[in-house]
């Protein structure tokens, strides 16, 4: 088999007296859905964030496509093929869902972004200034593509292209950092909690566009608490607590997992994990 | 050799004392509610002004004119709690920092209104006794320093370990949601630590002014610089780290005044202030590494939708405002010079604070290092105008992004105070590299504009020239704003972890940003500079950056027809007014506020 698209060996991050990821592995091969579950606090947030070059790790290596990553720029792991939601979105609440999007699509530009050291920068003004025809066709073929990415939510984002981010409903704003993801088309795209905040329809929308993707081949690493959503996708789950892995294999066996039954239990977020 | 060494310390430790008082007031307030005072400096001002009245007024004494301090500065601070920045509360998180500026506008010229604008003489009221210690000497106003120093961290680490109240102010402090689910009114904490903290600072400015035995009412705006200093040295919102950071200030201040002469006193102050927000953003009492504390993500600006013009329109007003040039109005064509010249400052701002979220409070420096460039290139060297101006257009982008630079990595309320420091540094480093800049005589003798060896000296030529320079500027920023590069600003502005996340290196494009309103800015300071034809480190000061914020905030964040209007009505406004003129400041501070509460995306709407 060959290596594994990310690779993450014994991380660990600490925080004022509390270590929220004590000493996690993971591996998430090409095309394949992991989902991370586990109860609040469980370290799962962090993770994606030291994954995705926001934190940097006490400890501990993360390989991304081969090359080692750990603590690497945000910017740099974009470029490479890494896109991510966040728990509580980002979206840019005063631009346009178009140009939300478009800035999804940032990395792959290459006409207006040249690959020039040193004069990039005053070239890339002068190019914005300037714009000529390659600059327009890229600009211009992207907002197609955008149009084709938002078809995937069918009408709930098309005829709101100009609208701002900051009007729309909390389960569009969602819908918007996913569809800012997919722009980069990601080699990994990591979802933190894709349907908090959705009711039960919209959350069934959410899982048909997820294995969507996943039948389209994107590789994906997932947190969720909807167990029922994590059994029908994942490929693979891994059960955290306490920042720690605690369980991990195909869906029906982490499911019961005594270890996972006892921290849903010994944990008050057993109501909301069970939904 | 020893004694004068002892007395510089023991100078440093008392002013590093009232540092400390300043200090800890406002690192209580940015731990209840977030924000950074920028007009606990004129409270300290008040405070000095009311024990200069009761003094001279009343001839109270010494308790009871420190008492009358107290509790007047205390009363304003719940005053500006509770009618300026309550009901900006849920806003979007740049409003109160922004009240609070447009507040100590209005109290400083309040003051000025009613003492009176030239400094006063505030006697210490104690007997003059110095003892001998060793080789050095101490005095009494020196030991009353010290013992309310000592005094007041005392009952404050008491009140806040060991009063419910002082409980409820740090559960408030350290979370507010969770302090209110508690049962804490958190309402009545904000309250109370801005009666608290503003109690401090007024004392804090009375003490001062016997210290030396002078108030004015400018001396707001260095206190404030000072606090926030001392603040940040200890880290933000860290009230202990406070009293150290107040004496370490005072300190580095006294010894390196020792070493090189007073006019380097400020240098050292925020030089160390730019150390410090570099190399030790949590203070230097923290050690522990961790994410740079950010108090500023999510929503920056208010949401709004921008007043779309018709280009037909701006193309009529532009006409319409080139062919007022050949109107016989010099004074209204000055005036309007001056609106325009002063646009191109407000539209770097904009760019760099509304596009981009980067909230600049040293944006005039990018004027001076303009001025300075061309100024220097055409006296000097002898260069034409017309070259010497665009080489400073293209000197202060290279320059101004270079000095702004350990800023980028900074957000919201440090990026305000970085650049705050730096304009003062810019400006310091002007008055003090006299080799170069000639210090404190200025710059005289600047030749007038010029294109083509063709001399500009009416007043109807500059005004062209003015208004050529403007439209090339605004029409340019308006077209890298609708390209991708525009894009990429203002996702750094609505959420630079996000956009960091879709890899928009956050420091290219704040220099980008820098750089092309560094140009404008530097080509505005440098027309200035030969319209004057004297400039000296005072002629862009920190007053015009802050000016510069509300023309912004008044023709909408990121607006370029917005700032060109904003820089025109608050230059032409209070010109054309003339009875107003002395009240232009206060004026600039309503405006402000008023913005702030009623209309915050501005006139035009933020972009």
């Amino acid at each position: 088999m060959a290596a594994p698209l990310l690779q993450v060996r014994g991380l660990v991050r600490r925080f004022e007296g509390v270590t929220a990821v004590a000493g996690v592995d993971l591996e998430v091969a090409e095309g394949e859905l992991v989902s991370i579950i586990g109860p609040n606090g469980a370290g799962k947030s962090t993770l994606f964030n030291v994954i995705s070059g926001l934190d940097r790790p006490d400890a501990g290596s993360v390989h991304f496509r081969g090359s080692d990553v750990t603590g690497a720029r945000p910017e740099k792991l974009a470029a490479q093929g890494l896109a991510r939601t966040f728990q509580h979105g980002r979206v840019f609440g005063n631009m346009s869902v178009m140009d939300n999007v478009l800035v999804g699509a940032h990395t792959r530009l290459r006409a207006v972004r040249p690959a020039v050291p040193l004069l990039g920068p005053l070239l890339e003004l002068w190019l914005a200034a300037v714009r000529p025809g390659r600059v327009r066709a890229e600009e211009a073929a992207m907002r197609a593509e955008v149009k084709q990415i938002l078809t995937l939510f069918g009408d709930r984002l098309l005829p709101r292209l100009d609208n701002p981010a900051y009007s729309l409903s909390y389960a569009n704003r969602r819908r918007v950092e996913i569809a800012r993801a997919l722009a980069l088309r990601p080699v990994l795209l990591m979802m933190d909690e894709p349907t908090a905040g959705m009711n039960e329809s919209e959350t069934a929308e959410m899982q048909e566009i997820l294995a969507g993707l996943k039948a389209r081949g994107q590789t994906i690493l997932l947190i969720e608490h909807k167990l029922e959503m994590v059994m029908r996708l994942s490929d693979r789950v891994i059960a955290m607590d306490d920042g720690r892995r605690i369980a991990e294999g195909p869906p029906a066996a982490v499911r019961n997992d005594p270890a996972v039954i006892e921290a849903y239990l010994g944990h008050a977020a057993m109501g909301q994990a069970a939904e | 050799m020893l004694g004068p060494w002892l007395d510089y310390t023991v100078n440093g430790l008392i002013i590093g004392n009232i540092y400390a008082l300043l200090a800890v007031g406002l690192a209580l307030i940015f731990g209840v509610a977030n924000l950074i005072n920028f007009a606990h400096g004129s409270v300290y001002t008040v405070g000095a002004y009311i024990g200069w009245a009761s003094i001279t007024y009343l001839h109270t004494p010494l308790p009871v004119t420190l008492l009358l301090v107290v509790a007047g500065c205390a009363l304003l601070g719940i005053a500006i709690e509770r009618l300026g920045l309550r009901p900006l509360h849920g806003r979007s998180r740049i409003a109160p920092l922004l009240a609070t500026i447009g507040i100590s506008l209005v109290l400083d010229q309040l003051v000025q209104l009613l003492g009176s604008p030239d400094p006063r003489a505030l006697p210490s009221q104690l007997p003059d006794v110095r003892f001998q210690i060793g080789n050095g000497t101490i005095g009494t106003l020196d030991l009353l320093i010290a013992g309310i120093g000592i005094g007041s961290a005392t009952l404050l680490y008491v009140f806040l370990r060991h009063t419910k109240l002082g409980w409820a102010v740090r559960a408030t402090a350290q979370d507010q949601d969770a302090a209110r689910q508690m049962g804490v009114d958190t309402d009545r904490i904000n309250l109370t630590v801005f009666a608290i903290a503003s109690a401090l600072g007024g004392v804090s400015g009375v003490l001062v002014g016997m210290y030396y035995n002078s108030i004015d009412p400018n001396m707001s705006f260095d206190a404030t610089l000072k606090g926030v200093v001392a603040m940040m040295i200890g880290g933000l919102g860290n009230v202990p780290g406070a009293i150290g950071g107040g004496l370490l200030l005072g300190l580095t201040e006294s010894y390196g005044i020792a070493l090189f002469g007073s006019s380097y006193r400020n240098l050292f102050a925020f030089a160390l202030l730019i150390l410090i927000l570099v190399l030790a953003p949590n203070g230097l009492f923290r050690w522990r590494r961790d994410l740079p504390p950010e108090p500023l993500t999510g929503t920056f600006i208010a949401p709004s939708r921008p007043v779309r013009i018709p280009r037909s329109v701006l193309a009529g007003i532009t006409v319409a405002a080139a062919l007022l040039g050949l109107a016989p109005l010099p004074y209204l064509l000055q005036t309007l010079t001056n609106g325009l010249l002063t646009a191109l400052l407000a539209l770097s701002l904009t760019l760099v604070a509304g596009t981009v979220g980067q909230v600049s409070l040293g944006q005039a420096a990018l004027l001076a290092i303009g001025g300075y460039a061309s100024g220097l290139l055409a006296l000097d060297l002898g260069w034409p105008v017309d070259v010497s101006v665009l080489a400073a257009g293209f000197i202060t982008a290279a320059l101004g992004t270079l000095v702004v630079y350990p800023a980028f990595r900074m957000r919201g309320h440090y990026v305000a105070i970085a650049t705050l420091g730096i304009g003062q540094i810019v400006a310091l480093v002007i008055l003090n590299w006299t080799g170069l800049t000639r210090g404190a005589m200025g710059l005289t003798a600047i030749p007038p504009p010029s294109i083509a060896g063709v001399e500009l000296t009416s007043v109807r030529s500059v005004y062209w020239l003015s208004l050529a320079l403007v439209v090339a500027m605004a029409l340019l920023q308006t077209r890298l704003l609708a390209a991708h590069l525009g894009r990429a600003w203002r996702s750094i502005r609505e959420d630079e972890v996000a956009a960091r996340s879709y890899g928009v290196d956050a420091n290219r494009y704040k220099a980008l940003a820098f750089a092309f309103g560094g140009f404008g800015a530097g080509v505005g300071g440098a027309v200035t500079a030969h319209l004057y034809s004297y400039i000296d480190y005072q002629t862009f000061s920190a007053q015009l950056s802050i000016v510069a914020l509300t023309m912004v905030i008044l023709g909408g964040l990121g607006n370029v027809p917005g700032a060109i209007l904003g820089a025109v009505v608050l230059t032409g406004f209070p010109e054309l007014f003339r009875a107003a003129a002395e009240y232009r400041m206060l004026a600039y501070g309503v405006v402000l506020l008023l913005l702030i509460r009623y209309r915050p995306q501005g006139l035009l709407g933020t972009v």
